[in-house]
């Protein structure tokens, strides 16, 4: 059978492909532009050529901030994930609670960035907030504007707290299209809940995890608003992910050079990472 | 840090008149080339089909398309450990880039 042909279809993309341009792109080519000058304002550039690169490579501050990143993406990964899963095979999958959970589950992802991170500050707050005071009145010494054990505490717990509804409603969006068939071949061969959970559920919820994992993975390795009104990187630089350190150097100090590279190697970071987890997760598939 | 000068002509580094997305030759040139490679990629699909994905040395179903993407991260990170180990100028780490592309198209 021939393929059919329809050029008409470029006129439905094209729209998109004008707005990704003007909103990826454009910024991504003049990131690149930026990364190799220096300019002090006023439109003028003057060749820096390499120089930033190895200044931001070589700086222990990006190390740092880098190091810190990777710690927090990797701890709510491993925290997000599992607990996800869990709560999402929890779930009702028929009746009148199902439409309950989704709700309850959905609410915290439609509070905007900003409001995460003013309602943790204020929760948090040892005088004041309930879990502040609380954890202070039951005898743990709980700071987390001057201790920095306590503010990661409340940085993952708030992102636990903020994120994990998306991946149980992606994990249970996956649950729910297992047919009803095969836990019956399940149930008559006598197999157990693990085994159910490991050659039926997990198989079947690959895909929406893979997807899960790489919109967790980007979203947190990106992670810039709720940190930044929680916190603000504090105490001291404690909790100075990439993406605010990144704002300090451009915005703070406007060294627009130096965090035109760090962008890059940030995006290059990202990218190689998204492009793992992809690749090894979907392995297989085509075999 | 003393200046590494890549090339000694001046206008090869200089800005393209008062662009709002500061524009040099050197820039232009390194986006010139990435739309070049993604169109002979096309010309070269449209001629000689590449077929089904094969399984390389990485064990990885790869199509061209998938082995330029490795070329060109790859390459990225060379550069980025060369200039972070040893600095620049990039010649020797642009011979090890060709060396690579050579490697990810034949082999992986």
């Amino acid at each position: 059978m021939n393929k059919t042909v329809n050029q008409k279809a470029w006129f439905f993309v094209a729209p998109v492909l004008i707005l990704v341009a003007f909103n990826a792109i454009v910024p991504l080519m003049t990131v690149v532009n930026y990364s190799v000058q220096e300019t002090f304002g006023d439109n003028v550039f003057f060749w820096a050529g390499l120089r930033w690169f190895e200044e931001i490579l070589r700086s222990p501050r990006f190390h740092d901030a880098l190091g810190r990143q990777l710690f927090f993406t990797g701890t709510i990964l491993a925290i997000e994930i599992p607990l996800g899963v869990i709560i999402a095979l929890a779930m009702p999958r028929k009746g009148p609670w199902v439409s309950v959970c989704l709700v309850l589950m959905a609410m915290p992802l439609l509070i905007p960035w900003n409001v995460v991170g003013a309602m943790w500050n204020i929760f948090g707050l040892p005088e004041l907030g309930l879990l502040g005071k609380t954890l202070n009145m039951i005898g743990f010494d709980y700071n987390y504007t001057r201790q920095p054990g306590d503010a990661w505490f409340t940085l993952i717990l708030m992102d636990v707290w903020h994120w994990t509804s998306l991946v149980v409603l992606l994990a249970y969006a996956g649950l729910v299209s297992i047919p009803d068939a095969y836990y019956q071949a399940a149930r008559i061969d006598g197999a157990s809940s693990w085994a159910i959970f490991r050659y039926i559920q997990l198989p079947k919820m690959k895909r929406v995890l893979t997807i899960a994992v790489l919109l967790r993975f980007m979203d947190s390795f990106n992670i810039y608003t709720e940190p930044s009104v929680l916190t603000g990187g504090g105490p001291g630089n404690s909790t100075t992910l990439l993406s605010l350190d990144l704002v300090k150097i451009a915005l703070g100090q406007f060294d627009l050079g130096p965090a035109a590279a760090m962008s890059l190697i940030y995006f290059l970071v990202i990218l190689l990472f998204s492009w793992i987890f992809y690749t090894v997760m979907t392995r297989g598939e085509e075999q | 840090m003393e200046d590494v000068v890549m090339f000694s002509a001046k206008w090869w580094t200089l800005p393209l008149g008062k662009t709002w997305m500061a524009w040099t030759p050197a820039t232009a040139s390194f986006f010139i080339f990435v739309v070049l490679a993604i169109t002979a990629m096309g010309v070269w699909e449209y001629y000689r089909p590449g077929g089904d994905p094969r399984r390389g040395v990485f064990a990885i179903d790869t199509t061209r398309g998938d082995r330029l993407f490795i070329s060109l991260l790859g390459s990225a990170f060379i550069f980025i450990a060369w200039l972070f180990f040893i600095g620049s100028p990039l010649w020797w780490p642009m011979g090890i880039v060709a060396l690579w592309f050579v490697f990810v198209f034949r082999y992986v």
